[in-house]
């Protein structure tokens, strides 16, 4: 999921990296509080996304500890409708690129928490697991946690990768060619449950 | 203030290093104190920030009771979709995160001695005060009612005890009774709360009582998020047709109530006299109590510089969520907790004699209308000085689309509810 279109987005990453330069001057970041301006507006995301973007609730996913392109990418589908949202794209268009950018700094420095999801069938954490080291771990490396030019699965709200999978199937939301083949593989394979499980897996992961 | 933006961040930065660290080299800047009046949504999310910006400076927040208890998702409470308890939230978050609770009213603010008064007969001293303490009712504005016949004709327009006597009611009433719900006028807390709420009423007098009706006697002709409630009156509560289960009277057609009699369950409104087997007044409404004792308010509401949220009538005191004036944004749990990170800056950079941050905010305010069944209003703004706006950015925002799927309905009412959980955690978490 999240996949994004690789090597996309050189001029953005160069930007982002601009930016930190610029401002993080001698002040350094203290621990506290980054520059004010970036804070306040990243308090605008919290009320939905929770404190630091790592939120409680099953379907706002949490947005912290992604690579910077990959933020910027997920704001600017929304921005254009390109990937569909109920509210998503009504906010976005409220920032710059520059704000964006700094979103994306803000964001990608905060550590993803994982805070446990009771709504999570644990039954089929098992057979989840071994459908996406079959399906998904190509990717989505080290259970989840990372990978090159898509979003983070591991402890991601479960709701929320539910939506991001119908998004997909129903064409809603483009597909990379190797993401759409491994999507129809395990279709044919293993049916609705087959993903179902998948999402378990990676909700519960810790 | 001539300082640049720069000089504020390196101030800033250098003095919340030092405040981790031990303190205080920079005399008064390093370890100001602020006393925050109000624990709702805008009080608690300006002590928690302050102290996440500034662990060195000092933060008392002041509310009068143990728990607070939220308006925003008290129409699910009211409509018998949700417990009552999931509600409420405690100060131990805020705690945690340093800031001292006083459980006390506040009865004065001098702010030239710069104390806080309290009924308890405490005395706490500030750099800088927040008053944050929502609404209160112009009871006067409807003849009969007072905070007494709110006992037999429940506003629930703040949440507690009051939302729970409007659910008993609804649960005593018989199949076939008549709900009146008087809908305020413009400007007023959650303005798509009353539309929310007749929803969720109808949703549960259609499943129990279906041969029950709602009137809705509105001070006003349009209201937020109008068609697309109007809509869900039509799909799920037979609007617009011989037999809808509500009835809504526009001032236009006389729905301005003017008066009530809670001995005979009569309402008065310009159109003329009704009978309700249960009763909601909200009334028409004007910032908090204390906001009017400080001297803070002109025209019902508070008056503040929207960067900061400090007030154009007495400097040294901001004032922060539905007792300020605040436009263009709503006044909504979400509006107030963006706002509130605005206030912790901006009253911070201003303790320090620094320029305050340009605050760029936000709004997203979810409503239910049925089962299944979500839709948002959602806008960003951006602070603009000159004009002292808090102005919409050119091509955000707006209202879920009208035509939006089954499908994209659904998810708004699970967004709503992580939203709900997510907001109560950042505010007091």
């Amino acid at each position: 999921m999240g996949t994004r279109h690789k090597g996309l987005r050189p001029l953005a990453a160069a930007l982002v990296l601009g930016c930190v330069a610029m401002a993080t001057p001698a002040l350094a970041q203290s621990d506290d509080m980054a520059d004010p301006t970036v804070e306040v507006m990243a308090g605008a995301c919290t009320f939905c996304h929770g404190t630091d973007g790592n939120g409680i609730g099953a379907a706002i996913p949490s947005i912290t500890g992604l690579p910077s392109d990959q933020f910027i990418y997920m704001m600017e589908t929304y921005q254009d409708d390109s990937n569909p949202s109920t509210v998503m794209g009504r906010i976005a268009r409220g920032y710059s690129e520059s704000q964006i950018e700094d979103l994306a700094v803000y964001f990608g420095d905060k550590p993803f928490e994982r805070p446990a999801q009771p709504w999570i069938d644990e039954t089929m954490i098992a057979e989840g697991k071994e459908l996406a080291a079959e399906y998904c771990e190509s990717c989505h490396e080290n259970e989840g946690r990372d990978g090159e030019g898509v979003g983070i699965l591991a402890g991601q709200k479960l709701q929320y990768m539910r939506f991001s999978v119908d998004d997909f199937l129903s064409g809603a939301r483009e597909m990379e060619r190797r993401q759409a083949r491994k999507f129809r593989d395990l279709m044919e394979d293993h049916g609705d449950e087959g993903f179902e499980k998948i999402l378990n897996y990676y909700a519960s992961v810790k | 203030m001539n300082t640049t933006r720069r000089g504020f961040l390196r101030t800033t930065a250098a003095a919340t290093v030092v405040g981790a660290v031990g303190l205080p080299h920079i005399a008064r800047a390093a370890a100001p104190r602020f006393v925050v009046v109000g624990g709702g949504p805008a009080g608690a999310t300006a002590a928690k920030y302050l102290k996440r910006y500034a662990p060195g400076a000092t933060v008392t927040l002041i509310e009068a009771n143990p728990t607070y208890t939220t308006c925003f998702m008290s129409n699910e409470v009211i409509g018998g979709d949700r417990d009552f308890a999931t509600l409420q939230v405690g100060y131990e978050g805020l705690e945690a995160h340093g800031v001292t609770v006083m459980h006390d009213l506040v009865t004065g603010i001098d702010p030239d001695a710069k104390t806080v008064a309290t009924q308890g007969g405490e005395s706490v001293q500030f750099d800088r005060c927040i008053v944050a303490p929502g609404i209160d009712f112009k009871y006067d504005a409807i003849e009969g009612y007072s905070a007494e016949a709110a006992e037999v004709m429940p506003h629930a327009w703040k949440a507690g005890p009051q939302t729970t006597l409007l659910r008993s009611q609804l649960e005593a009433m018989e199949d076939g009774g008549t709900v009146i719900v008087a809908a305020p006028p413009n400007p007023f807390r959650c303005p798509p709360g009353p539309y929310e709420r007749i929803c969720l009423i109808a949703n549960y007098l259609k499943q129990h009582k279906p041969k029950s009706k709602i009137i809705v006697l509105d001070a006003k002709d349009k209201f937020s998020k109008m068609p697309l409630f109007t809509q869900a009156w039509e799909m799920f509560y037979g609007y617009g047709t011989d037999n809808s289960m509500i009835e809504w009277v526009s001032k236009a057609d006389g729905g301005t109530v003017t008066g009530v009699n809670p001995e005979t369950m009569e309402v008065t409104a310009v159109a003329g006299s009704f009978k309700g087997d249960v009763v909601n007044i909200i009334p028409p409404q004007h910032a908090g109590t204390i906001a009017h004792t400080a001297g803070l308010v002109e025209d019902g509401w508070a008056p503040v510089n929207k960067g900061t949220f400090e007030s154009l009538v007495v400097p040294g005191v901001h004032v922060l969520g539905d007792s300020s004036v605040a436009a263009s944004m709503p006044k909504s749990g979400s509006s107030a907790n963006s706002q509130g990170k605005a206030l912790a800056a901006g009253a911070l950079a201003l303790a320090m004699d620094q320029e305050p941050p340009v605050p760029h905010l936000a709004n997203a305010c979810y409503s239910i209308g049925g089962p299944e069944h979500g839709f948002s209003v959602a806008a960003v703004y951006s602070y603009d000085d000159f004009e002292n706006a808090l102005k919409p950015v050119e091509g955000s925002g707006g209202v879920s689309p009208i035509d939006a799927s089954p499908e994209s309905r659904r998810r708004e009412l699970f967004y709503a509810h992580s939203w709900f959980e997510n907001i109560k955690a950042d505010a007091w978490g």
